[in-house]
């Protein structure tokens, strides 16, 4: 939560030629970006792109077959174990599904990074586990199991969680898939006010497009074919003065106009 | 320089006035690091007026609102007035809203009352018994079909399921089998050889793995290694709604997904008892051969004139019944899990826990059963 302008300056997150695959497999090539501070930067990009393997390579579930990653200045893919876990204190991750933890109560879900990182009391952990589920607009379903709770909701506890460590970055993996859209709207509105309050720098892998031109400051877009990325702006502006077909098509949905 | 290394730490500066205590925060507030505590800072002074001041904060998070909150609610509890009028604004908005999750933060309980909690487990275990009932039912109209249409049936499911469940299965049946013959063996050799009938070692390991431990050895591997495996697919498989996906389509789970696994494994199960039955006579013969000095070819006599083909045709006739009982209640579980991961977890081990019973079970029934018959 920096409030100090002289803490904004140098990128959040910061990708130098990174190679994205499994195995044998290269999905995304020589991928390099930048996201500023308090930025909603938007990874988009036609299915099969390679978004989620880009962002999984970012937060360290996949290991960078080459290139390097480095959060607030600091590396993060090249760093020893101990560092990349101090550095993951840094950042939030919201899964594609919320991805609970099944057998724990919202509070619980919410409550275990600040049981693993910080050294509250277990009253202070309550309260601030029933604070972040408040904010994300689930107050008084603290003891709710995840199976009791619609999809949404689940999204939006999986939020609170991954708000629970108060993160300098948060990771979005497809926010709005499965979600109608008004839900996936005040998902959206709910984004903006935390990078408002917090001033949270904010990455989100979509293809929704409503939400890119809705609150997407700055978007890269990865393509299949070419392996990496084709387009770097502001979604507005590549829509209409882009001149690879792939952007045009991709971001007007092929009609030549940028949606309503 | 990166922020993990270039953190103050968090800093409170109290300074008394005529107004009461001025409390100015700086430096670096984040929830990882410990942060100042307010009871220890005041002490036993009872200060009647706290104003909190945070400008020279450079960076905030949840941390320092536990701690203005923690002044809030010392100075409420005191009686004393808490000025925040000079954080702020968005601090101020957090602060009302930890406080409401202070309100809140009781957990709710979920315990019910005794009757109830017997009322809910009597309609439970009825609801369990006839799921089972209707469950059974439909997998005996479901083998009807596969009597009718025998080309409908899935043949190659069934065929993968074959081989997982029987070839696959065979090494760790050929060591746990070898190792009861062993062991019989051994107990044998020790109590027959006081009498001098060390040659009876061959009759009692020939029956008891032919009988009994050939096919129930086999199938407690079975219930282990392919009951939970059946219960984990389907559980999941209900969890994606595959499930549900087959009974939009208008085709039968049983059909589709059980029916091939119990074919598979009625099919397997006689073979592996007949196999575990042959490994556990090679166990025996091995330690008769070693302990007892008796030349395996005597065993071998030995073992054909005590074991016939009623011992071997019950042995495998069991092992028929338990490799349904173990596909039956793999695949029930399996339909039965709750669409979760803890759910199919629990599936997996109810469905070992319930084939191995029933296997116990059956095998005292067919006990009393084969001797009644005198089979």
């Amino acid at each position: 939560m920096p409030t100090n302008e002289a803490q904004l300056q140098g990128p959040a997150v910061e990708v130098t030629g990174l190679e994205c695959g499994y195995d044998d497999t290269v999905i995304l090539k020589d991928v390099s970006f930048t996201v500023a501070r308090g930025e909603i930067f938007f990874v988009i990009g036609g299915s099969g792109c390679g978004k989620s393997t880009l962002l999984r390579h970012l937060v360290g579930l996949n290991p960078p077959r080459q290139g390097e990653v480095k959060f607030l200045g600091a590396p993060f893919s090249a760093a020893d174990a101990a560092t990349r876990r101090a550095q993951q204190k840094n950042f939030g991750l919201l899964f594609q599904s919320g991805a609970l933890w099944s057998s724990l109560t919202l509070r619980q879900n919410v409550a275990l990074p600040l049981e693993e990182y910080t050294t509250l009391n277990r009253r202070e952990i309550a309260e601030l586990a029933a604070l972040k589920l408040g904010q994300v607009g689930l107050a008084g379903y603290e003891d709710y199991f995840p199976a009791e709770i619609s999809g949404g909701m689940k999204k939006r506890a999986g939020l609170a969680r991954a708000l629970a460590l108060d993160p300098a970055i948060l990771f979005f993996d497809e926010p709005s898939a499965g979600l109608d859209p008004v839900t996936s709207r005040k998902l959206d509105e709910l984004i903006v006010e935390i990078r408002e309050l917090f001033g949270t720098t904010i990455v989100v892998v979509s293809h929704e497009l409503a939400s890119i031109y809705d609150i997407a400051d700055r978007v890269i877009m990865l393509e299949k074919q070419a392996q990496g990325i084709v387009a770097e702006g502001a979604p507005k502006a590549l829509a209409t003065t882009s001149n690879d077909p792939r952007v045009k098509e991709f971001l007007t949905r092929g009609t030549g106009r940028i949606p309503h | 320089m990166s922020d993990l290394t270039e953190q103050l730490p968090p800093r409170v500066s109290v300074r008394t006035d005529v107004a009461g205590l001025e409390v100015a925060l700086s430096g670096v507030w984040r929830i990882t690091d410990a942060r100042p505590s307010w009871s220890e800072l005041v002490g036993v002074n009872r200060p009647t007026r706290v104003k909190v001041q945070m400008e020279a904060v450079e960076k905030w998070d949840s941390s320092l609102l536990l701690f203005v909150f923690e002044i809030q609610e010392a100075c409420r509890a005191s009686g004393a007035y808490c000025d925040v009028s000079a954080v702020p604004a968005k601090v101020r908005t957090l602060l009302g809203q930890l406080a409401a999750s202070h309100n809140s933060s009781v957990p709710f309980d979920r315990t019910d009352s005794f009757l109830t909690g017997v009322g809910n487990a009597t309609v439970d275990a009825w609801s369990k018994a006839k799921e089972i009932m209707q469950f059974v039912g439909e997998c005996v109209l479901s083998g009807a079909r596969l009597v009718r249409l025998p080309h409908k049936f899935r043949w190659k499911d069934c065929i993968d399921e074959m081989q997982q469940c029987g070839a696959m299965s065979l090494p760790i049946v050929s060591l746990i089998s070898f190792l009861v013959g062993v062991i019989m063996a051994y107990q044998a050799a020790v109590q027959l050889r006081q009498f001098g009938a060390d040659i009876y070692v061959a009759d009692l390991v020939g029956l008891a793995v032919v009988r009994e431990m050939g096919p129930m050895m086999a199938a407690i591997v079975l219930a282990g290694r392919t009951g939970a495996a059946f219960a984990a697919t389907l559980g999941n498989m209900k969890a994606n709604e595959e499930i549900d996906a087959l009974s939009a389509l208008g085709i039968s789970p049983v059909d589709f997904l059980v029916m091939p696994r119990i074919v598979a494994l009625g099919l397997m199960m006689p073979l592996l008892a007949l196999y575990a039955n042959g490994v556990g006579i090679m166990g025996g013969m091995v330690v008769a051969s070693i302990v007892l000095e008796i030349p395996p070819t005597a065993y071998w006599i030995e073992t054909q004139s005590i074991v016939d083909l009623s011992d071997v045709g019950t042995g495998l006739f069991k092992a028929l019944t338990f490799g349904l009982l173990i596909g039956l209640s793999g695949c029930l579980r399996g339909l039965q899990a709750e669409r979760s991961a803890m759910g199919v977890g629990r599936a997996a081990t109810s469905a070992v826990v319930t084939a191995i019973l029933l296997i116990i079970v059956s095998n005292t029934f067919f006990a009393v059963a084969f001797n009644i018959l005198g089979v």
